[in-house]
């Protein structure tokens, strides 16, 4: 089983592979490279060593239950996916998510993107050998994943996000965690601008190293942080504002020349520009009204006393994880279509947990939501919708027959246009520009390969 | 002898106090608990406490295998080549549900559990596990590495 | 210009290769003919139309109801911030298309992607071969004849652990 380099290589030159097991590869990307002595001649990658089956697994589960995976595409930033494909499908469905749920989505977004920028740099610094700066990153990070974790209960893939609205809503502690984030983030940004910014070796091995052109970018489709460092300014959210990005301020960073370095800062600078937003919205995001006073009964005396009739009480739950409460439930996700019950419609999110438990149509319609065949079933067509990821342009395509599961999912990649490009732009250079170069890439096995 | 047993007892000890405490890991990094792995080996959840703090990104240097993430069956040659490649005495640990059993993702293309093709010491589920049950399962692995028995040869009867 | 004028320019320009122009959840869908499609793309690169970026390139499997794939192309241009999708129809028994390698560079990948997932050859592709899955891969994974669970192992398993 011949490669293509290999049929191609003279007979003179070393072969090389970078195989898929490999520190800098981040994973599963393989490269093989065809060299005189340390230049590279050719090259050629190999992808699809981490092809999960999404899209074939996403024509077999219902709308709902596809959320999960939708996380594990692009894993460090899993809530930018949640968003891309809860708004594909509330594009579909004609749904206005209230203005609460808004806010959380968006402080949750730049949250993902922060992390994933983090992510992306201290790899690539740890690559290039500054292994100090991946343990400050992976410190920030941390922080960042507190506030996630107190919200949505797991540190990374969440599935917080839903289609409507999100999960629950903040915890009630959450603006000194978010302001600590922001802080933290902050701190460790300026000591690894101190650290790489001005520092000859790390300049050394990324300015002027896989420099891109404009016009090249855009032939091959980049987006995102790479086509922002050659110089082009497009961001999906100036460009077609979602969510109410429209009403928040903030610059788009761009590069000059599409190098390395470029790649690195635009990112840097990103995340300086993701924290101004954080900010802004936490300011943004008003206060949970409190909820009216009153007696409150545990969970299972509420169900007991709803075998005979309806309890008239309040039921303790915690708004934030186990349970709605309901009077917070409008604010976080968008109600059921008004025949929902019984049949006639369909639910779009999980009905509150105190109807469920305690009453007769909230038992059906949580059945009607869940069962098979019934639930969010879309009308037909296709629809396309996309966000900005950490990597660009994270697009959702999907075709839709009217029942519980799609016909047709496709995610449209950014790093799948960002890494054909690898091959031109490692050729020509030494081995060891492949390191800094497919660091900066950001280059995510979930999204890339699906 | 009784007196035999005494020794091979105490230099079984010796060995697997010495094995557990310097364990050089090869991260066999693939999908979403790479990120769970990257907190774990760093400064807010130390691997390197428990003396398994470094990485050897070779697999003739490593005897640790940590299988991280989804193993699809386009993967599963290299993950056996990597595993031969490493020198006795050698453990592997699968981190996360697809290397457990497949994970979510049970399809054409996905390898449902690494225990399919290499042998397993420690399973770590989780989607991705926390890092404080990465610091569990390998406090399990080091109790394992220290009650091994060793083969003797100049012990054994014939 | 805005988005109907551009829509009749398109069709102005093209002609016959338009089969149709629909609307699908607000966004502009074009119907095109699958003979036609590298000089269609090739003529919506150059300005007036700008579209500058392929953002993507899948397919749909009809065969079962229909007896077709679908092509499906997303078109994006920069300069006038609109997207365009563009639909081409491939008859199920043999799809075949012409490339559009030469005319954006992520093409080569896309249609790799796609061969792979179904099975739709590109004509004028410089090296067609499989992306995701690996040689020895029998089968195309996506379409909806492939069942869904059907592994191919590389290398021999042990099947009862």
């Amino acid at each position: 089983m011949e490669t293509r380099i290999q049929r191609e290589a003279r007979p003179e030159s070393m072969l090389l592979n970078m195989g898929p097991s490999h520190p800098a590869m981040h994973g599963t990307v393989r490269i093989m490279l065809e060299l005189d002595a340390e230049k590279i001649l050719n090259a050629e990658v190999e992808i699809g060593y981490l092809h999960r089956g999404f899209e074939k697994t996403c024509e077999n589960k219902t709308y709902f239950n596809l959320l999960i995976y939708t996380d594990r595409l692009n894993y460090v930033s899993p809530q930018i996916n949640n968003l891309g494909y809860a708004m594909t499908m509330e594009k579909m469905l004609g749904i206005a998510v209230p203005e609460r749920a808004q806010l959380i989505r968006v402080l949750m977004s730049e949250l993902s993107r922060v992390s994933d920028h983090l992510t992306c740099l201290a790899a690539m610094a740890m690559e290039n050998g500054a292994f100090t700066v991946f343990l400050y990153m992976m410190k920030a990070r941390e922080f960042l994943w507190d506030v996630i974790e107190l919200t949505a209960g797991a540190r990374m893939t969440t599935s917080y996000i839903r289609i409507g609205g999100v999960r629950a809503d903040l915890h009630p502690d959450w603006r000194s965690s978010v302001a600590t984030a922001v802080r933290e983030t902050r701190k460790v940004l300026k000591d690894v601008s101190g650290l790489l910014d001005k520092n000859s070796i790390f300049l050394g091995r990324t300015r002027g190293v896989a420099a891109m052109s404009k016009e090249d970018a855009l032939s091959y489709g980049w987006t995102g942080p790479c086509l922002r460092s050659t110089g082009i300014p497009y961001d999906v959210r100036k460009a077609s504002p979602y969510l109410i990005y429209d009403r928040l301020s903030f610059e788009v960073p761009v590069g000059e020349f599409g190098d390395n370095y470029d790649r690195y800062s635009v990112r840097m600078r990103e995340m300086e520009q993701s924290l101004r937003l954080l900010e802004q919205v936490a300011a943004l995001i008003p206060d949970a009204p409190p909820l009216p006073a009153g007696p409150l009964i545990e969970p299972a005396e509420a169900i007991r006393r709803s075998r005979r009739q309806r309890p008239g009480e309040r039921i303790r739950l915690s708004p934030n994880l186990e349970g709605y409460e309901k009077e917070r439930l409008p604010g976080l996700t968008a109600l059921d279509k008004p025949d929902a019950l019984l049949g006639t419609g369909y639910g779009i999110a999980v009905p509150a947990k105190e109807d469920t438990y305690t009453t007769m149509e909230g038992l059906i319609s949580h059945f009607l939501f869940f069962m098979s065949g019934k639930g969010i079933r879309p009308p037909k067509g296709d629809v396309y919708f996309s966000v900005e990821g950490g990597n660009g342009e994270v697009g959702f395509y999907i075709v839709s027959d009217g029942t519980d599961r799609p016909y047709r999912l496709h995610l449209r990649a950014p790093c799948f246009h960002v890494v054909a490009a690898l091959e031109q732009l490692i050729k020509g250079r030494l081995i060891a520009d492949v390191v800094p170069t497919f660091g900066s890439m950001n280059m995510i096995g979930g999204e890339l390969d699906r | 002898m009784s007196g035999l047993d005494f020794i091979t007892t105490r230099l079984e000890t010796a060995l697997g106090w010495g094995r557990k405490y310097s364990l050089f890991h090869y991260p066999f990094i693939t999908a979403c608990c790479g990120m769970e792995y990257m907190s774990a080996a760093c400064a807010h959840f130390d691997i390197d406490r428990f003396g398994a703090g470094l990485t050897r990104f070779s697999p003739r240097q490593a005897d640790l295998l940590l299988v991280v993430g989804t193993v699809p069956h386009k993967l599963a040659p290299v993950l056996k080549t990597v595993y031969d490649q490493m020198l006795e005495p050698k453990w592997v640990i699968a981190f996360g549900a697809c290397a457990v059993s497949g994970g979510i993702y049970q399809n054409y293309a996905v390898l449902q559990g690494i225990d399919r093709i290499i042998p397993v010491d420690i399973y770590i589920p989780g989607c991705p596990p926390r890092p404080e049950m990465v610091l569990d399962g390998l406090l399990k692995l080091q109790d394992k590495i220290q009650h091994q028995k060793q083969d003797w040869r100049w012990a054994k009867k014939p | 210009m805005g988005q109907e004028t551009l829509i009749d320019g398109i069709r102005t320009k093209l002609g016959p290769d338009v089969e149709g122009v629909s609307s699908s959840f607000g966004d502009v869908v074009l119907t095109i003919r699958a003979g036609a499609v590298r000089p269609v793309m090739a003529a919506l690169r150059e300005p007036p139309f700008d579209y500058q970026v392929l953002l993507d390139l899948t397919c749909v499997d009809f065969a079962a109801g229909e007896g077709r794939f679908e092509l499906v192309y997303h078109l994006y241009s920069l300069s006038r911030n609109v997207r365009l999708r563009l639909k081409a129809s491939l008859p199920a028994a043999d799809p075949a298309v012409g490339t559009l390698v030469g005319l954006w560079k992520n093409a080569d990948w896309l249609e790799r992607e796609v061969f792979d997932m179904f099975g739709v050859r590109f004509e004028g592709h410089p090296d067609l071969r499989r992306i995701l899955t690996y040689e020895g891969f029998e089968g195309h994974a996506l379409r909806k004849s492939y069942p869904w669970r059907l592994g191919q192992p590389r290398i021999p398993q042990k099947d009862e652990v």
